[in-house]
């Protein structure tokens, strides 16, 4: 691992963050902060069951409809879907539904009451449908609800043959593993104020992760060319995937309600509608047959993995290819098929959240993994060090591993953190005679940062760097800042490229009339790929300053830096320097056959954690948790410790609590009180450690790490609860209910 | 807020006269409104289906906790935070302070009262096992007089409480009988904290000579009220607490209660923890390791 040449002043360090102070203050301006003169409220009124025709709308009586703006599907001027991968989701229903939470009818109204009254007055009448509500009922075609065969995509990736190990393998192990589904919980619900209208087009406020989603949706529904549409995000409290695509159609609804009243509307779901209606994580299924040696080298590998996309495609094709690809981990094993499909059912459509995928195919690997080594009586830890890929290795797409990777120097680090081997043993002997069982276990995994294979190059991300009149230097780019950091990493990253102060960049709030398509804010992509634009756009800017002669080339102060701007403006006007996105030379993707350079980078990782599981009350409770983690350069310890220990809480209730209880399609406990998420008194201390390996096309050698902690808490957790109890568990959610389940064979 | 407010009515009588008043002259009209805790959610969600009410908050006569030689007894309006700080409560009716600093979280334990979580008659309420366990009576009062109830039997079905349309619950009284028992209580939320009772259980015991000479066991969440389970009481009074009488008492309280399968958990769960933690209960007890 080699350390920097020069001294960095900004990267490595925890500088305040850049909208820090109007948060604390309550300065900062969230969607449902902001009033327009004559706004109008906007509501939604959702189909009640999972799958039909609907017959006829009636409205309710004592409500003043003609002092209402109400929208329907014919009221659309342009296509009446949400455009995105496959275009089949309907922003309203036109005859047929298929999920619980589709919208048929816009409401607006200046009183935001009695908007709420008059949608509960609505009632449909409803020619019901058979719906699917299973993966199983889906893929057996109990009735088909989406396509000809209700697979909305598919993968096979294909590694060596694993056909011909099965007869010389010396252990064949196979299992099943079942992950639910979880929101996002972000703090600030979904959404929208828009002002829309012929003369000038459509302009949207809200919450959101993607402005130029909502931007490429919007142009569809109302027809418009691209100038005529603008998308401003406002601050944004949290997204994890939740606001990637819903926002599209929270925007074009009250677009649309604009569009017909003339004037501003504003949409805000309340928590139960936001719970109900947008996106969660895809519940999965996968399927191991594995083929080891006696030695305990992995032969073979045979996974089917499948996810429940819900009702619609929307991104499951893409949270499908990330689950698929992360499927068999960071171990080496030269023959390796991966089949893998989405299916729909009669849900709501699951959507992006923080893994996109990976947390659902890596649990069944690393429960897997815990079991091939049981099998073969090889202790977890042992089985994985004999299978860790190295550098110059394989993954199952063929991608040659050419960063230096150190898995057992990782595992090495988190044994000694956690005190791994001496709690193996105490908790072994202390277990006999005590009631509370207690356990240790680890999961080892990866992460890959950025967009999936060709991705990134067919995104062709551009970032811009402008200077400003007060000498400053603004940043801009479409990446949403939802509070993980874009804005403050951005200024470290380009006051240390230029070597100016931090204050001295300003990061500009993302609206599509001034930014150019940095892409969306997802995938683990902004700080590494976005990131190095950052870093080369300001790079740009200050070569042409000391191109026309107002800056040398080194040696000068911030102020000397100002100054060169201010010149420049008087003289030449606007400067502005731009950069897209160059795919690093050797990254080769096959997209027909999955094969290939799958990320540029990936992030490495071992987690260990520790439980107490109570047996009177069948409750496991996490005592400690330590994350060791290989991320390239940490930009900024404070945000990055703050995003694993972020990640680690959500995939403590990923595990232990978060429970959606599904009733016909619909989820049932759409509040707060009953969908259970940790609190602080749930959650242990979270020790966070990173090792440094710079990634040579990485912002001063930055990987992604948005995503990597949600991987790793699942299969960790039921490890230590293994260990714990002696009970091997295959399924999460493990509420107390379950586990009982588990632990008691006999009835009561 | 799916409430549409001016549907709703709220009042706010000046004394206590003029708050018996609005029941007596139209009686079921009108509803108490103390805490509001259990009310405002059920407004956010607009789900609050009686609609006029009126406030009893600022009702000097239902506050404080009245402390004689033979009983303590707790104004309808003491809240949580209140009993939670009170000394003589905590040292004699322990239970009762566990389940305030239990129940919601700082801001809901400065508005709840424990008059409130009575009459809302939530079989999930996390106070009113402790009261039953302790043998608490209820004060009710109405224009035509006061009256007194065991609170064993004030809750008769599903939100369901000898409870006239006219009276008013002024005040909890309870005997101050408990310096001989050993006390158990155990809430067993969704999570540590800010989580409604998947099953509660309270119980107080007297141990003699290795035997149970008295005991007292009521359960939350168990059942469409809470429940005092004195069929498994009667299991035990008089038994020593060996293996036998624990699983005697354990197949007792199963019969006893009747939960259900609901969002938050299992009938099957329920039934399963409550009689581990009967069987806790005792063991802890017997072993004196509880106050």
């Amino acid at each position: 691992m080699s350390s920097p040449k020069t001294e960095r002043r900004f990267v490595g360090k925890s500088v305040p963050r850049k909208e820090g102070r109007d948060k604390v203050t309550g300065a900062a301006r969230y969607v449902d902060d902001i009033r327009f003169p004559e706004m109008l409220y906007g509501a939604t009124v959702r189909t009640t069951s999972p799958r039909g025709r609907i017959k006829e709308i009636i409205f309710g009586e004592n409500v003043p409809w003609d002092e209402f703006t109400i929208v329907t599907a014919k009221d659309i001027p342009g296509e009446n879907y949400v455009a995105l991968i496959l275009n089949d989701q309907p922003y309203l229903v036109e005859e047929f539904f298929n999920h619980t939470e589709e919208p048929v009818l816009l409401l607006a109204h200046e009183d935001k009451f009695l908007v709420e009254k008059a949608r509960r007055s609505i009632r449909f009448e409803i020619e019901e449908f058979s719906p699917v509500f299973t993966i199983e009922d889906s893929v057996n075609k109990r009735e088909i609800i989406w396509g000809e065969d209700n697979v909305f995509k598919s993968f096979l990736v294909d590694k060596g043959n694993v056909d011909e190990v099965w007869e010389s393998a010396d252990v064949i192990v196979e299992g099943e593993y079942l992950t639910g589904a979880q929101e996002q919980l972000y703090i600030e619900n979904n959404g929208m104020i828009a002002i829309a209208n012929h003369e000038d087009g459509v302009t949207v406020w809200g919450s959101m992760q993607c402005p130029y989603y909502v931007h490429k949706a919007l142009i569809k529904l109302f027809n418009l060319p691209e100038e005529k549409v603008r998308v401003v995000q406002t601050e944004t409290g949290g997204g994890f995937g939740g606001k990637e695509e819903y926002p599209s159609m929270i925007a074009g609804h009250a677009a649309l309600l604009s569009w017909k009243s003339g004037r501003p509307v504003k949409i805000i779901y309340d928590r139960a509608e936001d719970m109900a209606a947008t996106t969660k994580r895809h519940p999965s299924h996968t399927r191991h047959r594995t083929a080891v040696s006696r030695d305990g080298k992995l032969l073979g590998m045979e996974i089917d993995f499948t996810v429940d996309g819900g009702a619609y495609a929307t991104l499951s094709a893409v949270v499908l290819s990330r689950g698929t690809i992360h499927a068999a981990g960071p171990y080496l094993c030269p023959n390796v098929r991966i089949r893998s499909r989405a299916v729909a059912t009669n849900a709501p459509p699951h959507g992006a959240f923080r893994g996109f995928g990976a947390p659902q195919s890596i649990f069944g690997l690393e429960r897997h993994m815990d079991k091939i080594a049981k099998t073969l009586g090889l202790s977890p830890e042992e089985f994985r060090r004999r299978n860790f890929i190295q550098e110059g290795q394989t993954t199952a797409t063929q991608q040659v591993i050419h960063e230096k990777v150190d898995l057992s120097g990782l595992m090495d680090r988190a044994f000694e953190l956690s005190g791994y081997n001496e709690k193996r043993e105490k908790f072994a002997e202390q277990n006999k005679s005590s009631r509370l069982k207690k356990g240790i276990g680890f999961a080892s995994f990866m992460h890959g940062a950025g967009f999936t294979g060709s991705g990134e190059k067919y995104l062709e991300s551009v970032v811009g760097a402008e200077a400003t009149e007060q000498g400053n230097v603004r940043i801009l780019a479409a990446s949403t800042e939802i509070g993980q950091g874009t804005n403050t990493i951005f200024g470290q990253i380009a006051s240390e490229a230029l070597g100016i102060d931090y204050n001295l960049i300003e990061v500009a709030k993302p609206d599509t009339s001034n930014v150019p398509n940095s892409g969306p804010t997802v995938a683990s992509r902004t700080c590494m790929i976005v990131g190095k634009l950052v870093e080369s756009a300001a790079l740009g800017l200050k070569q042409t300053l000391v191109g026309s002669g107002f800056l040398k080339d080194s040696g000068y102060t911030s102020e000397d830096f100002s100054n060169a701007c201010r010149a420049y403006i008087e003289k030449h006007g606007a400067l502005k320097s731009f950069s897209k996105y160059q795919q690093p030379e050797g990254i080769n993707w096959d997209d027909e056959h999955y094969r290939g350079d799958a990320y540029g980078a990936y992030a490495w990782a071992v987690y260990v954690a520790e439980v107490t599981v109570d047996p009177t009350v069948y409750e496991a409770h996490v005592d400690d948790f330590v994350a060791v983690q290989e991320v390239g350069r940490v930009i900024n310890p404070v945000l990055a410790t703050g995003q694993i220990e972020g990640g680690v809480a959500q995939g403590i209730g990923y595990t232990l609590y978060e429970n959606v209880v599904w009733r016909d399609g619909r989820m049932a406990n759409n509040q707060m009180t009953n969908y259970i998420i940790p609190t602080s008194a749930d959650i242990p201390p979270i020790r966070v450690f990173f090792a440094e390996n710079p990634y040579a096309y990485g912002p001063a050698g930055a990987k992604g790490i948005g995503e990597l902690p949600m991987d790793g808490a699942a299969p960790a957790i039921l490890s230590a609860i293994e260990n714990a109890t002696g009970v091997s568990i295959n399924h999460i959610p493990l509420v107390p209910e379950s586990l009982m389940e588990e632990l008691e064979t006999e009835t009561i | 807020m799916r409430a549409y407010l001016p549907d709703y009515e709220l009042r706010v009588p000046k004394d206590l006269e003029e708050a018996l008043a609005f029941l007596a002259n139209e009686p079921g009209m009108w509803k108490p409104f103390a805490g509001g805790t259990d009310l405002m959610v059920l407004l956010e969600a607009g789900k609050l289906e009686h609609t006029k009410f009126f406030s009893v908050w600022n009702l000097a006569e239902l506050r404080g906790i009245e402390v004689t030689d033979e009983s303590v007894t707790l104004g309808a309006l003491t809240t949580y935070t209140e009993v939670r700080r009170n000394s003589i409560l905590q040292e004699e009716f322990p239970m009762l302070c566990v389940a305030a600093r239990e129940t919601g979280g700082i801001a809901i334990q400065n508005r709840g009262t424990i008059g409130g979580n009575i009459v809302n008659a939530s079989p999930a309420a996390d106070s009113p096992p402790a009261l039953l366990a302790y043998d608490a009576e209820l004060e009710l009062l109405s224009s035509k007089g006061a009256r007194k109830i065991p609170y064993k039997d004030f809750h008769t079905g599903y939100k369901q409480m000898k409870l006239r349309d006219d009276e008013l619950l002024t005040g909890i009284r309870l005997p101050r009988t408990t310096k001989s028992l050993r006390h158990y209580y155990r809430k067993v939320g969704t999570r540590k904290a800010q989580a409604i009772s998947k099953v509660c259980f309270a119980g107080v015991a007297k141990i003699e000579d290795e035997s149970v000479a008295d005991v007292r066991i009521a359960l939350g969440s168990v059942a469409p009220i809470v429940l005092r389970c004195e069929k498994t009481e009667a299991v035990l009074r008089g038994k020593s607490v060996d293996e036998r009488t624990i699983s005697a008492a354990r197949a007792a309280l199963i019969n006893e209660i009747a939960p259900i399968d609901d969002i938050r958990s299992t009938a099957k769960y329920r039934l399963r923890v409550a009689a581990n933690l009967l069987e806790d209960f005792l063991k802890t007890v017997r072993d004196g390791e509880l106050n």
